[in-house]
């Protein structure tokens, strides 16, 4: 089994970003960039597949601006054999990035794609469906818990109320949530092998695919701000404060 | 314009966030619901003030609101339709993307706010951002947070159903079986309270101490990632950017830190409480009470005084 896992480079999960002073965006220059974290957990997924001997090959591919090779890298060093670098300038939308991995699918002919259920810059939690919808594959979202039976793959997935489990023919699209495993990092002699594994660089725009942007931002502002509260020294004082002040209870 | 709006449906009812996504239907147009399953819940549905129409799909084939087929039912009624609408739920954001995939659409996820009928505004970067798009696809697909939109009334409508014809099912995707916590609680999305567990709970048992004060106040249980993580409860009470978006109107955050990701799925609450051991812990910046402490003397106390 061949196991592609698309990954992004986003500002790294513990940085708060600002707006813009002039509203057109998040500033995110100078800031500190790191797999997306559900990236890792897909890419984790991946390469256990294949330390228990299903998957034969794991190969990663990232589109984005030319530094995103790091993350390629790193997702190397964790243990995928091969990554793909699609480079554009802007930030493509899901159903741009999409059209591209389809793309890559029909090249690489994976029997797996697992994604990360949700990038956490834009927050869309879209890409994998949409892969899912244009190549017209079973998906299993917001995977919480993989198993082989039968020729076909069994998925528990999170859902509102609970866990759901469906049951896929491959090939398939896997999002990976955050309970389905957890990242290993990668060690020093696994970072220095991963610098010679191969890495393909082509442009995005190469793949012939219409990757415009459907959306515009109009703007972008801070949300507002809450005002700081009061500490209480006492619950008889917290419950008091609920009951006359904040009439809640 | 016509807007379609998915009903979802678990354990036999309509779900509570479905209800907030026909608020918003409405401010968009006139609303045509989509709902699957068993005939009672259309006619459930047809008594919804503000649905025009019902569609409902008995197949089996979508029963169980599996993604592949219930896609497909979407993109073969679109034609008629200038905005498709579900909840940002886990159904909503599983079928949502794939419908708008196959009709050339770039989904607008987590709409909390409607502008006009082609501009919307979702949060980014865990809500430390509020970005307003303007979609130039000639369809809307959007998903939104219940938070943000009241629900619809259940009571008070008189919509005509209509049958509708899903596509036969393919085998590639096979529903197994659904696990759904056994509780008598509200649901997260819907609660007018919640009282809401970190790491600080220690450990499953710890996180057990919320139970008698959740019983007190009425309230659904929520976690943050933290507890999720370290296994004290299951990944469906998960408040904050990965898990369920909430805002009630009194929020007790217990020996939760207060992590940008947590924040973002509760920082809309009305009133919140913070108790935490940390006087430093940035839960006390967005809480309008707080009370600095040990939880396990803390919590007892204040079932007790309620």
């Amino acid at each position: 089994m061949k196991i592609l896992v698309p990954v992004k480079r986003v500002v790294d999960y513990n940085i708060r970003v600002r707006v813009k002073a002039d509203g057109t965006g998040v500033e995110t220059n100078g800031l500190k960039m790191s797999m997306n974290p559900f990236d890792e957990i897909a890419v984790e997924e991946a390469v256990r597949l294949k330390e228990k001997g299903i998957a034969t090959e794991v190969v990663v591919v990232s589109i984005g601006e030319p530094k995103a090779q790091d993350t390629l890298r790193t997702a190397m060093a964790m243990g995928a054999d091969r990554g793909i670098l699609l480079t554009t300038d802007n930030s493509p939308e899901p159903l741009a990035v999409a059209k591209l991995l389809k793309e890559i699918v029909a090249r690489e002919t994976p029997d797996l794609v697992i994604l990360g259920k949700q990038a956490i810059d834009d927050d869309m939690n879209a890409t994998g469906q949409m892969l899912a919808g244009l190549l017209g594959w079973p998906q299993g979202t917001f995977a919480s818990k993989l198993e082989q039976i039968d020729g076909r793959l069994q998925v528990s997935r999170e859902i509102d109320g609970g866990t759901e489990t469906v049951s896929l023919a491959l090939p398939a699209i896997i999002t990976a949530d955050l309970r389905l495993n957890e990242p290993r990092y990668a060690s020093l002699p696994n970072i220095m092998k991963a610098k010679k594994k191969p890495l393909e660089t082509m442009e995005a725009a190469s793949l012939g695919v219409d990757i415009a942007p459907r959306l515009t931002v109009v703007s972008v502002a801070e949300p507002a701000e809450r005002k700081a509260g009061i500490t209480v020294g006492s619950v008889a004082e917290l419950v008091e404060k609920l009951r006359n002040e904040a009439k809640v209870i | 314009m016509t807007v379609l709006v998915l009903l979802e449906n678990e354990a036999g009812q309509i779900r509570q966030a479905s209800l907030a996504a026909v608020t918003a239907g409405i401010k968009l147009g006139e609303v045509h619901a989509l709902v699957c399953g068993d005939k009672t819940l259309a006619e459930t549905a047809a008594k919804i003030p503000g649905i025009a129409k019902v569609l409902h799909a008995g197949d089996e084939a979508v029963a169980h609101e599996l993604a592949e087929p219930l896609a497909d039912l979407i993109v073969s009624l679109a034609g008629d339709y200038s905005h498709i609408v579900t909840a940002a739920s886990a159904i909503g954001k599983n079928v949502a993307p794939r419908a708008a995939a196959l009709l050339d659409v770039q989904p607008i996820p987590d709409v909390i706010a409607i502008e006009s009928a082609d501009t919307f505004v979702r949060p980014i970067y865990a809500g430390n951002a509020l970005a307003t798009v303007r979609s130039a696809d000639a369809k809307k697909v959007l998903t939104v947070r219940s938070a943000n939109f009241d629900a619809a009334p259940a009571e008070g409508g008189n919509a005509e159903i209509i049958s509708v014809a899903a596509t036969p099912a393919s085998d590639t995707s096979r529903f197994v079986s659904v696990a759904l916590s056994d509780s008598d609680r509200p649901e997260l999305e819907s609660a007018r309270v919640i009282v809401s567990g970190g790491r600080g709970m220690q450990s499953e048992e710890g996180f057990k101490t919320l139970d008698p004060l959740a019983d007190k106040l009425g309230a659904a249980i929520g976690a943050s990632r933290a507890a999720v993580d370290s296994g004290y409860v299951p990944n469906e009470y998960q408040v904050g950017q990965t898990g369920k978006i909430v805002a009630p109107e009194l929020y007790i955050a217990i020996g939760i830190s207060g992590a940008i990701q947590h924040l973002a799925g509760m920082k809309d609450s009305r009133i919140i409480v913070a108790i935490n051991k940390d006087a430093e812990a940035p839960i006390f910046q967005v809480a309008d009470y707080g009370l600095v402490g040990d939880l396990f003397e803390i919590v007892p106390q204040l079932t007790e005084a309620l």
